[in-house]
């Protein structure tokens, strides 16, 4: 993968404060090109404040912000209702933001397995697909960021799986850097490279491995908790396709990556 | 009906309520997608208490009615941030408290030559080439900015935080929404009147709805069936001889009616589509 030392974001101590009361204080976050970083936090602890922070759509009462120059975002919601009387059909949903040619369109809906979905109405399409389409949709215009606000609330395991695996193959392919804002702390993607656990400030920050044996952690979710505790891992011997099948290293598809043939286990975490 | 359609006046109020029709169908359409049909009638309210104040103090209507729509815009915003009454109330409290102190008004200077009927309802028969001209010159310039603000006003309508995380500004974007309004209102005060203006930017986009497939389509659609209302309406009212301003949005209703209740067809057709879909989907999903 395309990883250089460019620095898409860089806050330093940065803090924002509201009514005379800091949302978020002590923030250093550094998001490199083709970077995983994600930011994990009870409710409140500030980490849509950091992501705005980040994008640059808040600024921050102190410490320092930068961006690198024409740094182009792109934006996956934690979630989105779109009124009925509003007619949208998924290849229009893709122009959102910006004009993008038809061939960009394409390859989008290619990307996330999608491509027969282009001319469906958006309000008809299930839970997963619409979050596929999203994805889509953030990435149709190429951004350097992939901005992703608690990506899989409220989807199954399956599509939760497959949605990790686009997210990691649209970096792999396009190189940008990806925060991820996550308040499911159970799992977190195994290719992030950076977590950051929020709680108002920093508590920690580091590897997942090294996060989740944190004192710090440990005191702000409680031990009893990290017994739950798994990280997302892909054991990179088989791939899930948008449509469900997987196909194994291989190179052969099945319905599902079953355990007795492939010694992996799809609800394989790793508990820690 | 005979030679009335052929008189001036009639023209005129043809071409006013055309040119109206086309500005307002983009308009409607927004208005609709984000709920905010009272905004229209709040601002139709404030554009009374406008007149009123033009009569009162002896200034143009055109600069007044606006002044008095583009200040209650600024009034909301304001209020917007106490957060002890919703959005909802306090859009209630100006509608009537504009409404009742333009009427006020408007008996405090003696009600002279004033025709209350006309504020309320409108008289499109009266318009003069002066207003045509407003109506064609402010129209074409509030229609330019529509259009060339489309994308930014359909993203902040349909979610503001895309907008906003990939630097569009949508904040921006309502506000100037919002003074469009405010603008399209102060034209429109004169030619259907406060009561029925938002039936005229809404009803036209409403009747669009299941006939389209994208905003773009949906907004060029509001306008023409806004064009066919105010055309069918004028002549109904020269036929039939009633107020023309209620004979366009009775127009515009039933032909919505008529839109609504007869063709299931397309839309039909694009539901069968996309059950298609879901079914293909339901058949490969693992689980």
């Amino acid at each position: 993968m395309a990883r250089d030392n460019i620095d898409l974001i860089n806050l330093e101590n940065a803090g924002v404060r509201r009514d005379n009361r800091w949302l978020v204080r002590g923030i250093d976050l550094r998001i490199r090109k083709g970077e995983i970083v994600t930011i994990i936090g009870p409710n409140g602890a500030g980490k849509s404040t950091t992501a705005k922070l980040a994008v640059g759509t808040i600024r921050a009462d102190e410490g320092c912000v930068q961006r690198q120059a024409g740094l182009r975002v792109g934006y996956v919601p934690q979630k989105l209702h779109i009124d009925p009387a509003l007619p949208m059909r998924v290849d229009r949903l893709l122009d959102l933001t910006a004009k993008v040619s038809l061939d960009q369109k394409k390859q989008a809906l290619d990307a996330v397995g999608a491509p027969h979905l282009a001319t469906a109405f958006v309000q008809d399409l299930s839970g997963g697909e619409f979050q596929r389409i999203l994805l889509a949709r953030a990435m149709v215009r190429r951004p350097n960021l992939l901005v992703l606000d608690e990506p899989v609330q409220g989807v199954d395991f399956a599509s939760e799986a497959m949605l990790y695996n686009l997210i990691r193959q649209i970096r792999d392919s396009t190189g940008c850097g990806v925060l991820m804002i996550s308040h499911d702390l159970h799992i977190v993607m195994a290719d992030t490279d950076t977590v950051l656990c929020l709680n108002g400030h920093i508590c920690c920050s580091g590897s997942p491995d090294s996060v989740v044996s944190n004192p710090e952690y440990l005191r702000l979710f409680g031990a009893h908790d990290t017994a739950a505790l798994a990280v997302y891992r892909h054991d990179h011997d088989h791939i899930q396709n948008p449509d469900g099948t997987v196909q194994h290293a291989d190179g052969s598809i099945s319905e599902s990556c079953h355990p007795d043939k492939h010694e992996h286990n799809r609800d394989g975490h790793d508990h820690v | 009906m005979g030679m009335i359609m052929f008189d001036d006046f009639f023209i005129r109020a043809l071409f006013a309520g055309i040119g109206l029709a086309v500005v307002v169908g983009p308009l409607g359409c927004l208005i609709i997608w984000r709920k905010m049909a009272f905004f229209g009638d709040t601002l139709a309210h404030a554009a009374l208490l406008g007149i009123a104040l033009a009569i009162l103090i002896d200034v143009s209507s055109l600069i007044a009615v606006p002044f008095v729509t583009l200040a209650s815009c600024v009034a909301m915003m304001i209020a917007k941030r106490t957060p002890s009454l919703s959005s909802d109330t306090i859009l209630a409290i100006l509608a009537h408290s504009t409404l009742a102190l333009g009427l006020v008004l408007v008996s405090v200077t003696g009600g002279r030559n004033v025709d209350v009927n006309g504020l309320l309802f409108g008289d499109i028969l009266a318009v003069d080439t002066n207003d045509l001209l407003v109506i064609y010159a402010g129209g074409g310039a509030i229609l330019a900015i529509v259009i060339w603000q489309w994308r930014r006003l359909v993203a902040a309508t349909l979610s503001p935080e895309i907008a906003e995380a990939e630097g569009l500004s949508p904040q921006r974007t309502e506000w100037l929404f919002m003074m469009l309004i405010a603008l399209v209102v102060s034209i429109a005060v004169k030619l259907v009147g406060v009561l029925l203006i938002t039936a005229l930017m809404i009803i036209p986009a409403a009747a669009a709805r299941r006939l389209v497939t994208s905003p773009e389509m949906m907004a060029v659609l509001a306008s023409i069936l806004g064009v066919v209302g105010v055309i069918a309406g004028l002549y109904g009212s020269a036929e039939f001889d009633t107020p023309s301003g209620p004979s366009i949005i009775l127009a515009g209703a039933l032909l919505l009616l008529g839109l609504t209740v007869v063709p299931r067809r397309l839309s039909a057709a694009n539901d069968s589509t996309a059950h298609h879909h879901h079914h293909d989907e339901a058949g490969h999903d693992p689980k």
